[in-house]
């Protein structure tokens, strides 16, 4: 149990991230790469919102959504899986919100530091794209939240380590037409590159 | 000698600012510094200035790759030869065994001429493709953006046909070399700015882009047609049956990339690059470090399935690239981590990432060129955290 729990935690760190397998929610990952602080609060942020949403999905996918999942309520034959994409979507704003106004009323300080963030990946598809794949692999609770934690983290470490090289690359001298998100785009797949380390480890 | 200083001094005039090939000046510029020292002096008042510079820096990594170039030469005859004397000639010849036997050399493996030059006429071309692709793209960059044609082009030129299997199709040289000098070195504005190894990129690239010509069985021993693995994707299969000696494997008589069998050349390379000061021993050490301890790590855990777990530490450390990665590519002063502390964790990261995609990773034998590239990514935010604990250090000494 604990065995298989690891690995799959490695597995959506490494293996399967988000942002340099994936390409999921390219958009927050190249706009907020420029300097390290803030790409730390970044991928904090999304740690937490995926670790909150994942298993959060999981659970109304499993107990609302699914094919039968509505039995209890003696609806055996209701299959609500095509409202799946919006009630997400919906679970993820919910949730960030809340977790704002909770953040903002009792740990003020971490509200400062994700500051922007937090409303901002609202609309990330690295989250999305978590509680989709979850769906998808049929994920059980157990496996969902350490999912949502890996998925998160891996997430983060590619955006800490792009906004790393990207402050090195103060000193480079980049070809007038490329600076900026041209750049940018060369350094992630470069990164893309070094990342296929790990593409193929059965885990 | 004076008669070669004059007419450059008569050329010059060309390329300077006005002259007719002012563009090519980088050009010219690379030319005479080659041939001569460079005759800039510092102007101006009291300053500190070393004796070394980019140009020594990058000539003495060239005189430590020296051992390394001889062995491809030997290895990649001795190994080709091997085959033909145990199966015979076969009807089609590459067209470098035919110029041996043109020659009249003969191919005897006992024979060190034959060896080498054999040896010679696989690593030769590949060395002049990447030399005059990967010069191209330099001189270019170089004329366009008006900046020199710097020496790193010839380290990067030097380890990337060291790094290629004897066997690898002339087109994707000219094709590797190209991408990992332009996305690799030059986009970044050249020497210095880049951030990852531009060699390993090149292998890389190769590597993801036609596995079949760079990885496999087919592609080691300059033969065509014929199979014949590395040691290091025997030990990975259970079914073949390890034949190569350590020290076969430690002097380099091994089917392997052309440059990178021999454990007895790296360590000379590591000799002279730590001797003076240009790579860094900790990096060294520290991949070391790293490798032994995860090899022990994965020696003690086991496995039924799996026969990589057993594979001992100083069997790691001859296989494959593992020695000439850690002293020629993870020692690369750009591209690795700069400061002290973070020299260990990269160093250490590297060494145990070897070992974690060499055993647990089926897809590739051999894990080298990917960790260090894994750990070039990485190597900024290390130095990042190291800076931020120093200052944080010095801030707490200096409260008043």
């Amino acid at each position: 149990m604990f065995e298989e729990y690891l690995s799959l935690f490695i597995r959506s760190i490494f293996i399967e991230n988000m942002a340099l397998a994936f390409f999921l929610g390219m958009c927050t990952f190249l706009a907020v790469s420029k300097r390290v602080e803030t790409a730390v609060g970044l991928g904090i942020a999304v740690v937490v919102v995926q670790s909150i949403t994942v298993p959060m999905n999981n659970l109304i996918y499993h107990n609302l959504l699914k094919e039968g999942a509505l039995g209890w309520l003696g609806l055996e034959d209701v299959n609500l899986t095509f409202i799946g994409l919006v009630t997400y979507i919906g679970v993820i704003a919910a949730m960030v919100q809340i977790l704002e106004m909770t953040l903002d009323k009792f740990v003020p300080r971490l509200y400062n530091a994700l500051g922007v963030f937090l409303p901002l990946i609202t609309v990330n598809c690295a989250i999305l794209g978590g509680t989709l794949f979850m769906v998808e692999r049929t994920y059980t609770f157990g496996e969902s939240v350490v999912f949502g934690v890996g998925s998160g983290t891996g997430f983060a470490l590619a955006v800490i380590a792009l906004a790393g090289i990207t402050e090195k690359m103060r000193y480079s001298n980049v070809p007038a037409g490329l600076r900026g998100l041209g750049i940018t785009f060369i350094t992630v797949g470069l990164m893309a590159i070094a990342f296929m380390i790990f593409s193929g480890i059965q885990l | 000698m004076k008669v070669l200083r004059r007419f450059f001094d008569k050329q010059e005039k060309h390329f300077t600012s006005g002259g007719k090939l002012e563009r090519l000046f980088p050009l010219y510029e690379a030319v005479d510094t080659f041939l001569f020292t460079p005759d800039k002096r510092t102007e101006g008042p009291v300053h500190v200035r070393d004796v070394i510079d980019l140009k020594r820096t990058m000539m003495i990594v060239v005189y430590a790759l020296i051992p390394t170039v001889l062995m491809a030469f030997y290895n990649t005859g001795l190994q080709a030869n091997l085959i033909y004397q145990q199966t015979g000639l076969p009807g089609d010849l590459p067209w470098q065994a035919e110029v041996i036997r043109a020659l009249g050399v003969g191919f005897d493996p006992s024979n060190l001429l034959a060896n080498v030059l054999q040896g010679a006429l696989y690593f030769l071309p590949v060395y002049i493709i990447t030399l005059a692709a990967g010069g191209f793209w330099e001189v270019l960059f170089a004329s366009v953006r008006r900046h020199e044609v710097n020496e790193g082009f010839l380290v990067t030129s030097l380890l990337f046909p060291l790094i290629l299997p004897p066997t690898i199709p002339y087109w994707q040289v000219a094709l590797g070399i190209s991408f990992g000098v332009v996305i690799g070195k030059e986009v970044f504005g050249g020497v210095g700015m880049n951030i990852l190894n531009p060699a390993l990129t090149a292998r890389a690239f190769l590597f993801f882009a036609y596995p079949a010509q760079i990885s496999g069985d087919k592609v080691w021993v300059a033969v065509d047609g014929l199979s014949k693995a590395t040691p290091l994707a025997k030990f990975a299969d259970p079914v073949m049956e390890v034949t190569a000696s350590w020290w076969n494997a430690f002097w380099g008589f091994i089917p392997g990339s052309m440059g990178e069998t021999s454990v007895f050349a790296c360590l000379i390379g590591a000799a002279v690059l730590v001797i003076t000061g240009i790579g860094s021993w900790r990096i060294i050490l520290s991949v070391v470090i790293g490798m032994v301890g995860m090899s022990l790590f994965f020696n003690a855990v086991g496995s039924e399935s799996n026969p990589m777990f057993q594979l001992a530490p100083h069997w790691h450390l001859v296989l494959g690239g593992f020695a000439f990665g850690t002293v020629y590519m993870a020692t690369d002063p750009v591209s690795a981590a700069m400061t002290r502390g973070g020299k260990y964790v990269y160093g250490l990261l590297i060494g145990i990432l070897v070992v974690m995609v060499r055993v647990v990773n089926p897809a590739f034998p051999e894990g080298m060129m990917l960790a260090i590239l894994f750990m070039n990514v990485f190597a900024p935010i290390i130095d990042r955290i190291y800076i931020n604990r120093n200052i944080k250090r010095r801030l707490a000494r200096n409260v008043v």
